[in-house]
């Protein structure tokens, strides 16, 4: 009885565009805010911060740029880790050449450097079409970490081909670097996850999104209606390789605290779009859902066996994190190809008109 | 004008000047394109039959490999190794085509792509479960396979080549002709090769889809399980191998993704273009190690003015 | 054609048709070897309905993918509006007021009903991305503006009740009763309809020609569509281009195209 939209009735359009036109959706999203915001600082271990809380908004964020492109869009990559890595090795050069450059500041520029990067990549676009254009993706990919790896500038000719992220303040307390504190790092990201998400949702459920899906569903059709089909592509992917690149710059600045050029390999690639598609390509929300399943599976598995008494060697743990994630991506791919997301609005459908659904 | 030969003018030099490392270098990138040709070739035939995107191709190649060598570690004899992992491969065609397969049949051709990517989770997932993850050396010797090295004299010098590239040479050109020839002269063969055309017309030879679709997936694990031992015995068995699997795309970008002599050439001409680069101009001039993009570089270069690929055929738009 | 003035003619339900809106002059379209349009020249008339008729293979569709810009003549012109189209892009003719439907559905299937003729407007948005990103004034009100105009064309025809349905879910009557609100919906002075009435029941096909009625009488719109269903096709047209292996043989009203001996002779001559 708690999910109704009954005696909800919207008087106008605005009313019913607003972003959450059901009473309910408004106050769990305030529930979610409100333990992100309040209750996660106070309540998380040093290791929750670490291994739970830092990396899903992290790899929430990247899977939503990614998403964009090929949820929203419709244009396949499978180059996103090397996106990261341009938006990641963006901030360290900007703050090892203005070290007083504010790191709110930095992050969100490095997303600009990404963002031309994607749109080079993404010009053949026009010509190539669906699996053809995973190539450009992965050529994206294999030159860009190449690059990472020879040119010496990028890490600033340091004997061990890494970047190491230097202590950061803000307003006198240290927010990225060995001395900033979890939390604070938390924070950071959490403002920065939050603004980025509140802006793509707004582009989304506009104009921009549906030239973007109108591409995605059927680009002769959209053409003709009067798309610009280049247009709508290119800024896919410069939209995209933004979030991308920031949430490449929050990897290694707020979390990872170092970065060599293989961290950005394919292998990172892969696991954002996991994120995507088993959180749901074409949603917002699946990202996060996705990447709390991908980022807790392997600690479930840790602790688990531990609860029930059982020895498991942590090799095993890895192999069986692996193949579950790949029977989870199969399994949702068949039971619902559209992810999370939309067993959850399945969920809330039937929620709405039960128990008396006639 | 210094920096304009080095590109245009001295690689050719050397080319010529020395000739007998032209050739071995020709040689070497023969040798990994016949290996890429194979790889696209499993690939080709499964999106020929089905309209998949196997992504997995690659990791079967390893997943092979790697049953073939975990077996023998287990005290199985070498060629009953061989023998058990055909079955294997025969029971992961079978298992697919049950559970993944056919409960997405009709979904867009992205999923189906995704869906080949759990595929190569799991397999990566429960090879390693079973056989460990540690790197393994392929068991050439008790395969029976010549390890020694040839030296061929050319020109004024020599270049050598090894017993067991010769063997992988010579094991892919057979399994391919065999391949032609079962899919040009059987009715099997025929009906795969139709599917490609027409679903409808296929089903009428009187063949169940679900039968081509095991088979067809058979016949990419035994692709796979040679490439794997010829590859393996090169490097070592393990799941780094995979990064060479992800070459087979741009093999079949270039190629495109249906036809058959596209794969085997794009195959055989990236193995060797990438190599020429990396030696004439990659480590002279940019520091190495150009053969982890280079294939794709190309193949986006050579779409961009074909978009269907070298051999693919030209989409015409309709509405 | 007695009743037809230079300037328009009035219709025998008395409905007053304007001037030449578009003229194709001499129109040839080949692909490769293969001739689909052979010199063919025929005007369209501000208000009225024209139909494009031929038996398969006619050239009727290659026809009006030249009408809409999808194809480019090889040899020939196309008049609009007083002059000669230039090349252009299939996105840029759509901002000129040309819109269409299509023989085998193109809808966005993900998408909802609303959010596809949402879609129809688009070339009237202008709103910039970084005031979509910030969801303030100028997006938003254009939002609202462009809504209203979208929801009077939902109402207009009769699809209220699924506007927030995914269109992948809906039969394929309605679907196509959708599409043709994503047309209405950006205004268009012309709109063309490719086969409307493809794979209706009778009940459907009552239901669409209705509608294009209704829509050319009340917005004034300019339709030209191709046909299969002669019955149809004459109740509804004023006027009628008959086809046949890419040729023009016949021009005129429905009664006079019905009395042509070469129309009887290629297509009703073998219509059942």
């Amino acid at each position: 009885m708690l999910y109704r939209t009954a005696g909800q009735f919207k008087t106008s359009y605005k009313k019913d565009q607003a972003l959450f036109p059901v009473r309910q959706d408004a106050t769990l999203l305030a529930l979610i805010l409100g333990l992100a915001w309040i209750v996660f600082p106070f309540m998380a271990s040093e290791f929750a911060f670490q291994t739970l809380l830092i990396p899903v908004l992290v790899y929430s964020l990247a899977a939503l740029g990614l998403n964009i492109l090929t949820g929203f869009a419709g244009q396949l990559s499978l180059g996103t880790g090397a996106f990261m890595g341009v938006g990641a090795y963006a901030c360290y050069k900007m703050i090892t050449i203005f070290p007083e450059m504010n790191l709110i500041v930095a992050v969100l520029l490095s997303g600009f450097f990404s963002s031309i990067v994607g749109v080079a990549f993404g010009l053949p676009s026009l010509r190539i079409k669906g699996f053809y254009l995973a190539i450009a993706t992965l050529a994206a990919q294999f030159f860009l970490v190449w690059m990472f790896e020879k040119v010496g500038w990028l890490y600033n000719y340091s004997n061990t081909g890494a970047i190491q992220v230097p202590n950061i303040d803000m307003f006198g307390v240290a927010v990225a670097g060995p001395l900033a504190s979890s939390v604070t790092k938390y924070y950071f990201v959490l403002f920065i996850v939050t603004v980025v998400t509140v802006v793509m949702i707004n582009l989304t459920r506009g104009t921009q999104g549906r030239i973007w899906k109108a591409t995605r569903d059927m680009d002769i059709a959209a053409e003709l209606i009067g798309i610009n089909l280049l247009k709508s592509k290119l800024t896919a992917f410069a939209v995209s390789s933004y979030v991308v690149g920031v949430s490449g710059a929050l990897f290694v600045f707020l979390w990872r605290g170092a970065a060599e050029p293989n961290l950005f390999d394919i292998s990172l690639s892969f696991r954002v779009l996991f994120i995507a598609i088993i959180g749901g390509l074409g949603s917002i929300m699946g990202n996060f859902l996705g990447a709390i399943l991908i980022v807790a599976l392997p600690v479930v598995l840790n602790i688990l066996p531990e609860l029930f008494g059982i020895e498991i060697a942590s090799a095993t743990v890895e192999h069986l994190n692996i193949m579950i994630i790949g029977s989870l991506i199969i399994f949702f791919l068949i039971i619902e190809p559209h992810g999370l997301a939309r067993l959850w609005a399945l969920i809330r459908e039937k929620l709405i008109i039960w128990p008396f659904p006639h | 004008m210094e920096f304009l030969s080095k590109i245009f003018v001295d690689p050719f030099v050397d080319m010529v000047a020395y000739p007998d490392f032209f050739l071995q270098v020709l040689w070497e990138g023969l040798v990994s394109g016949i290996l890429y040709s194979l790889i696209a070739l499993g690939f080709v035939l499964i999106f020929r039959s089905s309209r998949i995107f196997n992504f997995a191709q690659g990791i079967m190649v390893v997943f092979a490999a790697l049953t073939l060598v975990g077996l023998h570690e287990m005290g199985v004899p070498a060629w009953v190794s061989v023998a058990l992992t055909l079955v294997v491969m025969f029971g992961l065609a079978f298992t697919i085509e049950r559970v993944v397969l056919r409960p997405l049949v009709g979904q867009p051709d992205i999923i189906l792509f995704m869906a080949t990517i759990g595929i190569t989770l799991f397999l990566i997932g429960f090879g390693e479960l079973i056989f460990g993850g540690e790197t393994k050396v392929m068991i050439t010797e008790q395969l029976g396979i010549p390890t020694g090295r040839m030296r061929l004299d050319v020109f004024d010098g020599y270049i050598s080549l090894e017993e067991k590239d010769l063997t992988a040479v010579a094991a892919a050109g057979t399994l391919v002709v065999g391949l032609l020839i079962f899919l040009n002269k059987t009715r099997m063969g025929r009906a795969i090769r139709a599917l490609g055309d027409d679903h409808q017309a296929a089903l009428s030879v009187g063949i169940s889809l679900q039968t081509i679709w095991v088979l067809v997936w058979f016949v990419a694990g035994i692709i796979a399980l040679v490439t794997g031992i010829a590859w393996g015995a090169r490097a070592n068995v393990s799941f780094a191998l995979e990064i060479i699997a992800y070459k087979a795309l741009p093999v079949l970008m270039l190629g495109g993704l249906e036809s058959i002599s596209g794969a085997i050439i794009g195959g055989l001409a990236i193995g060797l273009l990438e190599k020429l680069f990396e030696l004439y101009w990659g480590q002279p001039l940019l520091g190495g190690n150009t053969e982890t993009w280079f294939a794709y570089v190309l193949a986006l270069i050579v779409l961009l003015f074909r978009p269907q690929g070298l051999f693919g055929e030209k989409i015409i738009e309709r509405v | 054609m007695n009743d037809m003035t230079h300037d328009g003619y009035v219709t025998e339900d008395g409905r007053q048709i304007g001037g030449v809106m578009m003229e194709m002059k001499n129109i040839t379209l080949r692909f490769g070897g293969v001739v689909a349009i052979k010199d063919i020249s025929f005007d369209i008339r501000e208000g009225e309905i024209r139909a494009i008729i031929g038996p398969n293979g006619a050239g009727k569709s290659s026809m009006l993918n030249v009408i809409s810009g999808f194809y480019t003549p090889s040899e020939g012109e196309v008049w609009y509006q007083g002059a000669t189209r230039p090349m252009m892009k299939p996105y840029e003719i759509a901002r000129q007021g040309v819109a269409r439907t299509f023989q085998n559905i193109a809808l966005f299937e993900g998408m909802t009903v609303l959010d596809n003729v949402m879609t129809g407007r688009l070339t009237k948005m202008k709103s910039g991305l970084l005031s979509q990103a910030m969801w303030w004034g100028k997006a938003q009100a254009e939002e609202i503006v462009n809504r209203e105009q979208v929801e009077k064309v939902i109402d207009f025809l009769e699809i209220q009740n699924i506007r927030k349905t995914p269109v992948g879910r809906l039969p394929y009557g309605l679907k196509k009763r959708v599409e043709l609100a994503r047309a209405l919906a950006a205004e268009p002075k012309l709109l063309l309809l490719d086969e409307p009435m493809a794979g209706m029941n009778v009940e459907e096909k009552e239901d669409m020609s209705r509608f294009i009625l209704d829509v050319n009488d009340e917005f004034g719109t300019t339709i030209a569509l191709i046909e299969h269903d002669m019955g149809v096709v004459m109740d509804l047209s004023d006027r009628v281009v008959v086809m046949d292996y890419g040729k023009k043989i016949g021009d005129g009203t429905p009664e006079e195209v019905r009395n042509n001996q070469d129309v009887i002779d290629a297509y009703l001559g073998v219509a059942h």
